[in-house]
């Protein structure tokens, strides 16, 4: 059996990589959905009702999935880390139950009305349902990394002990709530949201502009994956360079107020002066992938680089280094990766957004087999990103469950047993790779039928309802729809 | 923004307008988990009801009717576990940890029940259909079952996840998620279900008046107040208000007047909540002995909450409106974007 520490921190990491997919694709989407939503009641053209359904119908089932994965999250807080609840309830438990009532109820019922109410509610009544469902997950966004901010920069609190155990007291709230990391932290994830909702999109419409221009196979609703790269690809312009330059500024506040996790992101064990950033970073051993440390690294690097990033503009700028702190360092090797990987993707995004808008302006986006490739390879990697971010995000703050206050292994909940632990992480482990599975093939199964073809659109529907009997558009039915 | 440093002073010199706060969040989430034993009960009640169905439509028809809600009615889940933990940190971890493998089985449930609905819409052949269907069964009868077996254990405070009082109150509890199921289901199927839904909702009811009777046998045996804990007032007229309710449940079904069978369902789900609730006061972990009062956050964290709750829940209470008058009537399955 597994320790019970060790379990029930893999079965939390578990939890929330998977969890973590579903909220990205639901707080990604959402802006999507309101503006397709928009344009369909405005313009009642069919291509944003085509959008709109077909984007819906992803939204709707990762917000199930989303659904079901997060009342998990919620409920391990008490399962698996009752010290940390029973200590820190006061400022974690309040904006748990605050995303609940104010965010989560919002979202949930408002989709009802979104996903099966077209024909029920008129325009306005179901514009402001894809205003509420939108609005719903960021707001649950807010709350939930006003949570998770606060484990990173503890504020507005005072620690007491009451029956022998160290319990924190809310005093400050405002300075609890929007403690110095929150708004990093919102800016961030929000941006690496539709950024990865927009490379999702992107990649999935070059798919088929790709079977359809360049391999020539006759491809249903080529207009609809036409205009589906193009909106992928504009929300990309827009969000790459954003996540780069704000990400910057978000490295350097994680020197300033986590030095260890910023330390154990850059491998630098002893405190010196005129830290290099490497780019390309290649150990010169093979101990150094699992312990990597920046002194002993082959790579080719911004002389200061990483002392910049750290001071905000200092090339000779000193950085703490990992045998400084009274603490043992964070699972370094992972800390560090991750953050290359992350950073090396970020960069790879905005230099993607380039080329498509390039070959856009010079009107080749639809011949370029090439780029159509280069996108559907990082159709996911944006979602990749995501993870890696937040593996450095919380695997960098250990050993502290809440920075400075308390450690993880004094969060676990005491009278849990290896046995009982192992059992649900091997579960977890099992569950949630079938649930990605179905997910997948969900998700796969709705990008092959397609859109709604164009004669079962309400808006095409309308108009020969109105208008003179003629030649219907009889198109055939997309290949593999319902065939089985 | 708004909070100076003078009226956080003020939230935190004592309990606002001088309320009984912690007594009131006591009833707070109790009155959330009542709701969500009633809002997704009928859901849990309706998945049930599907295993008896025979035909494609009847079945489609169960899954239309849930559709737009069930989401919204399982975030009372949410919203329950929030609170406690924001209100109780102590009781919502020392119950969370100690029924471990419980609340695990009760996530394990929900997944399937949530998941199964999505999946049996996607494909159309014969198999695919009745594993996902197996899955929405299971999970919509042991997700009632297993939240049923949690209360009664939290109830009488015991340590393990298998307990004769947690087997007896779980059966209650899903034979009641039956009887709101039925009256739902004659509300938002109508003529597309058969006739037999009067009858499930009839013998659920008759089966869950008997659970009642054996649970309450059971916990004289178990509470440690014994049967005196039982005669207590207001649990009495509980008791015979809900076998009033009951009979008038089974009237109004049979009558198709099946709001008025919803509404009973209702008021039995929170009769049933209230009891357990009152039986359990003071104390909130009975396990441990710690009452409503030990394990009360402090003065300004529940001070906001108090706030927070006041502002929102009405707000909540408006979705839900907006929610059930969007889809009011009956359902077909042809309903979707």
């Amino acid at each position: 059996m597994i320790d019970p520490v060790i379990a029930s921190r893999l079965q939390f990491a578990v939890t929330t990589i998977v969890h973590i997919i579903f909220p990205v694709m639901s707080m990604g989407l959402a802006p999507f959905l309101i503006y397709f939503t928009w344009k369909d009641i405005r313009t009642g053209e069919p291509i944003y009702e085509q959008l709109r359904r077909f984007w819906t119908k992803i939204f709707a089932i990762s917000f199930v999935v989303g659904t079901v994965t997060g009342i998990v999250l919620e409920f391990e807080f008490g399962t698996n880390f009752a010290a940390f609840s029973t200590a820190a309830g006061e400022l974690f438990g309040g904006p748990l139950a605050v995303e609940g009532m104010m965010a989560f109820m919002l979202e949930a019922t408002f989709l009802g009305v979104f996903v099966f109410g077209r024909d029920r509610v008129g325009d306005k009544l179901y514009f402001v349902s894809s205003i509420a469902v939108g609005l719903g997950t960021w707001l649950s966004a807010v709350w939930i990394l006003i949570a998770n901010s606060w484990m990173q920069t503890p504020r507005g609190y005072e620690l007491a002990t009451e029956n022998g155990q160290t319990i924190v007291h809310l005093v400050d709230p405002m300075a609890a709530y929007f403690n110095p990391r929150f708004s990093y932290m919102f800016v961030h994830m929000q941006n690496a949201a539709v950024e990865s909702v927009a490379l999702f999109m992107a990649g999935v419409g070059a798919y088929y502009v790709f079977r359809h221009h360049v391999w020539g196979y006759p491809v249903e609703n080529p207009q609809f994956w036409e205009a589906t790269l193009k909106i992928g690809l504009i929300a990309l312009l827009i969000t790459a360079p954003l996540q780069v330059l704000h990400g910057d500024m978000y490295g350097r506040h994680v020197a300033e107020t986590q030095p260890q996790k910023f330390a154990a992101m850059e491998a630098v064990w002893e405190t010196e002066s005129y830290v290099p950033e490497y780019i390309v970073a290649v150990p010169t051993s093979v101990d150094g992938f699992t312990d990597p440390r920046a002194k002993e690294l082959f790579g080719i690097g911004i002389p200061g680089g990483a002392s910049w990033l750290a001071s905000g503009g200092d090339p000779t700028a000193e950085i703490r280094g990992l045998n400084s702190f009274e603490t043992e360092a964070p699972p370094v090797a992972i800390v560090f990766w991750a953050f290359r990987a992350m950073v090396g993707l970020g960069f790879w995004f905005i230099l993607l957004a380039f080329w498509g808008g390039y070959r856009w302006y010079k009107g080749q986006l639809l011949e370029d087999g090439l780029l159509h490739k280069a996108l559907m390879g990082s159709s996911l990697l944006g979602i990749l990103a995501v993870e890696l971010g937040w593996i450095v995000t919380e695997v960098g703050r250990q050993p502290w469950v809440i920075q400075g206050v308390m450690r993880t292994s004094e969060g676990v909940s005491p009278g849990l047993t290896g046995t009982e632990a192992t059992i649900t992480l091997v579960g977890f482990v099992g569950v949630y790779t079938a649930l990605l599975g179905l997910y997948t093939y969900v998700i796969w199964r709705i990008i092959r039928n397609g859109p709604p073809s164009r004669d079962e659109l309400r808006s095409v529907q309308a108009d020969t309802l109105t208008s003179e009997p003629g030649p219907t558009p009889s198109q055939p039915t997309p290949d593999g729809v319902d065939d089985d | 923004m708004g909070l100076t440093m003078t009226s956080v002073d003020s939230l935190a010199a004592g309990p606002l307008f001088g309320l009984p706060l912690p007594e009131l969040w006591f009833g707070l989430i109790f009155t959330m988990l009542a709701t969500f034993l009633f809002l997704d009960g009928f859901d849990f009640g309706a998945g049930a009801i599907f295993a008896l169905l025979e035909t494609d439509d009847e079945r489609e028809t169960v899954l239309a009717a849930i559709g737009p809600f069930w989401d919204g009615n399982e975030v009372w889940l949410v919203v329950f576990g929030g609170a406690l933990f924001a209100a109780f940190p102590p009781a919502y971890a020392g119950l969370f940890s100690r029924h471990y493998l419980l609340m695990f089985g009760i996530l394990g449930a929900l997944i399937l029940r949530g998941l199964a609905p999505e999946m049996y819409e996607q494909r159309h052949d014969k198999a695919w259909q009745r594993w996902w269907g197996r899955a929405f069964v299971a999970g919509s009868v042991l997700a009632p079952f297993l939240l049923g077996a949690f209360a009664g254990n939290w109830l009488v405070g015991s340590g393990r996840s298998l307990t004769l009082v947690g087997l007896v109150v779980g059966v209650t509890v899903t034979l009641l998620t039956v009887v709101s199921g039925a009256a739902f289901l004659q509300l938002k199927g109508s003529e597309r279900l058969p006739e037999a839904v009067t009858t499930y909702g009839t013998a659920a009811t008759v089966g869950y008046l008997l659970a009642v009777v054996v649970t309450l046998a059971v916990l004289a045996m178990r509470l440690p107040g014994g049967l005196g804990a039982l005669l207590d007032p207001a649990i009495v007229a509980l008791v015979l208000a809900s076998i009033g309710l009951a009979a008038g449940y089974v009237v109004a079904l049979r009558r198709e007047q099946s709001l008025y069978a919803l509404g009973a369902a209702a008021v039995l789900t929170y009769g049933l909540v209230a009891v357990v609730a009152i039986l359990m006061y003071p104390a909130i972990d009975p396990a441990t002995e710690a009452t409503v009062r030990d394990t009360i956050v402090s003065t300004l964290p529940l001070n906001l909450m108090t706030i927070g709750a006041s502002l929102l829940l009405p707000l909540v209470a408006i979705y839900f409106v907006v929610l059930y008058s969007a889809f009011s009537g009956p359902i077909s399955p042809e309903e979707a974007y």
